[in-house]
């Protein structure tokens, strides 16, 4: 029962956050410096998301077959492939390194 | 009917398809951290942001109270403030739409948006891939809360690999210039050095903070050459 109350909690907390966002004035968002920062800070999440899902396993790094997914996405992006072909590559490389027996 | 797309409809569509299969990944995992079918179900349709999903779930999967879940899954959501800044700006959409806007604001909704060069494609961009990305996402948790531990381990179907190729391709195109690639370069470090020695979902707002930090040094050091 009380992990329901952390489960609604958790869903009011990033509603308000999504919601936040688009409450702050129009004039301070129109400042240039603000979207140049706001561009910068895409850039640093994405990267970092991409990384943690690379790498990162719990509190800690562990080297797998997501390692040949992160190429194979890589090599599908630079060829321009189709954003789904790219995912689709990702998720071949690393199902094709599991079940060859790498971790 | 795909052919009538226009170029940020068929982004969004894929991104829709793509991220959404992956539902079923966050539905078998939940499940397995010992979340009901309901509280996994309440997660997607509620919480709708997978970052913070996975967060939640994988504080409590590895034994950790529901505080540090809640913790975890909050500040990994705090992206999704900056977006609703950047998409406000971008779109400026009328005050009605708001708060639904709110709720689909996401890494792949921003992103696609954010990917286009005119008004009109940017809103189109955003809905496909907010909507679909919802019906999606939310329908496959469903089935892999379902199927839970018959599934197997979601990695040997390569849907942990599918989740790293996704985020690479969102990040992949503003990877254009020395100034970004910078950026990255610092975001991914300050990501590798903190994971082994904070929770799960706090290097990403470490890598934040070091990314703004780097930018407004960068900013100061170009006004300096400039004077």
């Amino acid at each position: 029962m009380t992990l329901w109350i952390w489960v609604l909690g958790a869903c009011v907390a990033a509603y308000a956050i999504k919601l936040a966002g688009y409450l702050l004035p129009q004039s301070l968002l129109d400042r240039p410096v603000f979207g140049e920062l706001a561009g910068a800070l895409t850039v640093g999440l994405l990267t970092s998301l991409t990384v943690m899902n690379t790498v990162g396993k719990g509190q800690g790094i562990a080297l797998d077959s997501r390692l040949l997914a992160l190429a194979a996405g890589a090599i599908a992006l630079k060829l321009r492939a189709p954003y789904i072909v790219v995912v689709i590559a990702g998720a071949l490389a690393s199902a094709i390194g599991r079940r060859a027996g790498l971790p | 009917m795909f052919s009538r797309f226009t170029p940020a409809m068929r982004m969004g569509t894929s991104i829709a398809i793509a991220v959404g299969v992956y539902g079923i990944s966050f539905g078998a995992l939940s499940v397995t951290a010992g979340l009901n079918v309901w509280q996994t179900c309440a997660l997607s349709a509620l919480m709708f942001t997978g970052g913070s999903q996975f967060a939640f779930i994988g504080v409590i999967g590895s034994g950790g109270t529901g505080a540090a879940a809640w913790a975890a899954a909050t500040l990994l959501g705090v992206r999704n403030g900056v977006y609703g800044m950047q998409l406000k700006s971008l779109i400026r959409p009328p005050a009605r739409r708001i708060p639904l806007m709110a709720q689909l604001t996401i890494d792949e909704s921003t992103a696609t948006a954010t990917a286009q060069d005119h008004h009109d494609e940017r809103v189109r961009g955003f809905w496909t891939a907010g909507v679909g990305v919802y019906v999606m996402w939310n329908g496959f948790t469903l089935i892999g809360a379902l199927a839970g531990n018959a599934l197997g381990d979601p990695a040997m179907w390569g849907l942990d690999g599918a989740a790293v190729a996704a985020f690479l391709g969102l990040l992949w195109p503003r990877l254009h210039a020395k100034d970004p690639i910078a950026l990255a370069v610092v975001a991914a470090l300050a990501t590798i050095i903190t994971l082994p020695l904070v929770p799960p979902g706090i290097p990403v707002l470490i890598a934040a903070a070091v990314t703004a930090g780097w930018w407004a040094w960068r900013r100061r050091a170009a006004e300096a050459v400039a004077e």
